[in-house]
C-alpha cells in the first residue's frame, strides 16, 4: 500500500483545523512556530501564573520543543530536531488555556496533556528524533525573541517550510504511541 | 620515558568530537540500512528513511547529525610508560571539547550544576574515564552522549537468583519504559556484575564496541541475541511509532561480583551512535 499523501498545514492553526486532524496522519507544516524547552517553559508558566504576558502571541501558536546547535554563517539555524516532550508535560495546561494550539516534539504525552488536547481543541505532532540535520532544511528563518541568556534554550521565532511531522496525539483521544504501538507487540 | 603533551591530547579530542558529530560510523549506517529492509511497519520505515537521509545531509558538513551533540564522555587508556606534560588530563580533554564546540558549531549542552542550571557555554567539563595500562601508547575514545537516551538509563541490584531470565526481563522493561524518548532504533549497553559504580561503567563501555559485534564469551553472546530478540518484540519500533526494529544491537559486558549481589545496568544510546577513537 502506498503511504497517504501528507496534509499541508499553515500556522497559526484554528481550533477547527486542530480538531480535524487524526493521529497517524503525516503533515507538512509551514508558517511561524516558536522553540521552547525546559527552561523557557518554566519561565513562561511563571509569567502566566503572575498575570504577565508571554514574549509572543500564543493564540493559535505552535511550540516546537527544540534547542538547536549554533547557526553557521549564512544559515538561519543549526541542527534542530525535537527533544523529549514528556519533560514539558507539567507546563502544558496553562499554555493550552492561553491559546496554544499545537506542539511538536518526540515521544509519549501524559494523560493530562492528552485530555487538554480534547478540551481545548489542540494537537501534538511528532517529528523524527535525531533527524536534526534533515529538519534544519525546513527552517527558513529564525530569530531569538526571548531570554537569549538561555543559549540553545532561548525562545526563537522560526519559519517552517514543509516541516515533516506526524499527528501523534489528536483531540479525539487518538495516540500513535498507545494504539499505534500495540499492534506491534509480540508477546 | 615517552612524553605526550597536553596539546596532543587536546587536538585528538577536538578532532574526534568534531568528526563524530557529523559523520556516523560505517557500522551504524549499515545497521540503519539493514533495519530499513527488515522493518515491517510503514511508519517505522518512514522514520528509518529519514534517518538515512539525515546522516547523508549531516555528512555534507553544514549541520550536525543531531542538535543534541552530547556530553563528551572520554575514555582514556594511558600507557604507564608515557608521561603527560604541559597540563592536567582533564584540562587537556576539556580544551579539545571547547575547541570542537566553537569550531564545529556544536551545542553547549552542559550546565555547571543540576540545581543552579547555568550553562557553562562551551560544553565542558567532559566526563573522563582513565585507566592505566601497560606500554607507552595512549588510546582515546570520545563518545558524544545525548541527554534523551542517557535519561533512560537504569541501574538495579537484582536478586542474585534472578539469573539470565531476570536480566533479560530487566533489560526489556527498561527499553519498553523508555519508549520513544531515547530515539529508537537504539543501541543497548548492558552491564552485569561488578558493583554499584562498576556496573554503570560496564554498560557504558559496552556501547563502545563495534555495533552488533558479539561478546567473545559464547554464553554472553547467546544472551545478547536473546535480549535483542526480546527487545524487538516490545513493539516500540523506530521513533517509538510501533514496529519491529526497536534496537539495532544489544551489547552485554559482565564482571565478577559479590556473593550477595547481581548488579545490572542498562545504558541506552540513540541511533546517532557517535564515537571516535585515536591512538597517540
Amino acid at each position: 500500500m502506498k503511504p497517504a499523501e501528507p496534509v499541508r498545514l499553515t500556522t497559526p492553526l484554528s481550533e477547527d483545523q486542530a480538531r480535524s486532524l487524526r493521529a497517524g496522519t503525516r503533515v507538512l507544516i509551514s508558517g511561524t512556530a516558536y522553540t521552547a524547552r525546559d527552561a523557557a517553559h518554566k519561565r513562561m508558566t511563571e509569567l502566566l501564573a503572575g498575570g504577565g504576558a508571554l514574549p509572543f502571541d500564543i493564540s493559535g501558536a505552535v511550540i516546537y520543543y527544540a534547542g538547536p546547535t549554533p547557526a553557521r554563517p549564512g544559515k538561519p539555524v543549526g541542527a534542530i530536531g525535537p527533544t523529549t516532550s514528556s519533560r514539558m508535560d507539567r507546563y502544558v495546561a496553562p499554555l493550552l488555556a492561553a491559546g496554544l494550539r499545537g506542539m511538536i516534539g518526540k515521544g509519549e504525552r501524559s494523560d493530562e496533556v492528552r485530555q487538554g488536547l480534547s478540551r481545548h481543541g489542540a494537537v501534538y505532532f511528532a517529528a523524527t528524533g535525531g533527524a536534526g540535520a534533515l529538519l534544519a532544511r525546513h527552517i527558513v528563518a529564525a530569530e531569538v525573541v526571548a531570554w537569549p541568556e538561555l543559549g540553545a534554550e532561548a525562545v526563537r521565532r522560526i519559519e517552517l517550510r514543509d516541516f515533516p511531522a506526524l499527528v501523534a496525539c489528536d483531540s479525539a483521544g487518538g495516540d500513535v504511541y498507545g494504539q499505534g504501538r500495540e499492534a506491534w507487540v509480540q508477546d | 620515558m615517552r612524553e605526550i603533551s597536553a596539546a596532543e591530547v587536546s587536538s585528538a579530542v577536538e578532532r574526534l568530537a568534531s568528526k563524530s558529530a557529523y559523520h556516523l560510523g560505517v557500522d551504524e549506517l549499515s545497521a540503519l540500512t539493514r533495519a530499513l529492509g527488515e522493518e515491517k511497519s510503514e511508519l517505522g520505515r518512514g522514520v528509518l528513511e529519514e534517518l538515512v537521509k539525515n546522516a547523508a545531509i549531516a555528512a555534507e558538513g553544514e549541520y550536525p547529525i543531531c542538535q543534541d551533540t552530547g556530553l563528551a564522555v572520554v575514555f582514556v587508556d594511558w600507557g604507564q610508560d608515557a608521561h603527560l606534560s604541559g597540563g592536567s588530563l582533564q584540562e587537556a580533554v576539556d580544551e579539545g571539547v571547547r575547541r570542537a564546540q566553537k569550531k564545529a558549531y556544536l551545542r553547549a549542552s552542559v550546565l555547571g550544576g543540576p540545581l543552579t542550571r547555568k550553562n557553562t557555554g562551551d560544553n565542558t567539563p567532559a566526563i573522563v574515564h582513565l585507566r592505566l595500562v601497560p606500554g607507552d601508547r595512549v588510546r582515546i575514545v570520545v563518545a558524544a552522549k545525548g541527554g534523551g537516551s542517557e535519561n533512560m538509563s537504569r541501574l538495579e541490584m537484582l536478586n542474585p537468583g534472578a539469573g539470565a531470565d531476570g536480566l533479560v526481563e530487566f533489560v526489556v522493561r527498561a527499553v519498553r519504559e523508555a519508549g520513544a524518548n531515547p530515539c529508537p532504533p537504539i543501541v543497548v549497553g548492558v552491564g552485569a556484575g561488578g558493583n554499584f559504580e562498576r556496573v554503570a561503567e560496564l554498560a557504558k563501555r559496552a556501547l563502545l564496541r563495534p555495533l552488533g559485534s558479539a561478546n567473545p564469551d559464547p554464553e554472553l553472546a547467546a544472551l545478547e541475541r536473546r535480549m535483542l530478540e526480546a527487545v524487538n518484540r516490545t513493539g516500540v519500533g523506530p521513533g517509538g511509532l510501533g514496529g519491529t526494529v526497536t534496537a539495532l544491537a544489544v551489547h552485554l559486558e559482565a564482571a565478577p561480583c559479590h556473593i550477595a549481589s547481581f548488579p545490572a545496568a542498562v545504558n541506552i544510546d540513540c541511533h546517532a551512535h557517535r564515537h571516535g577513537e585515536a591512538e597517540l
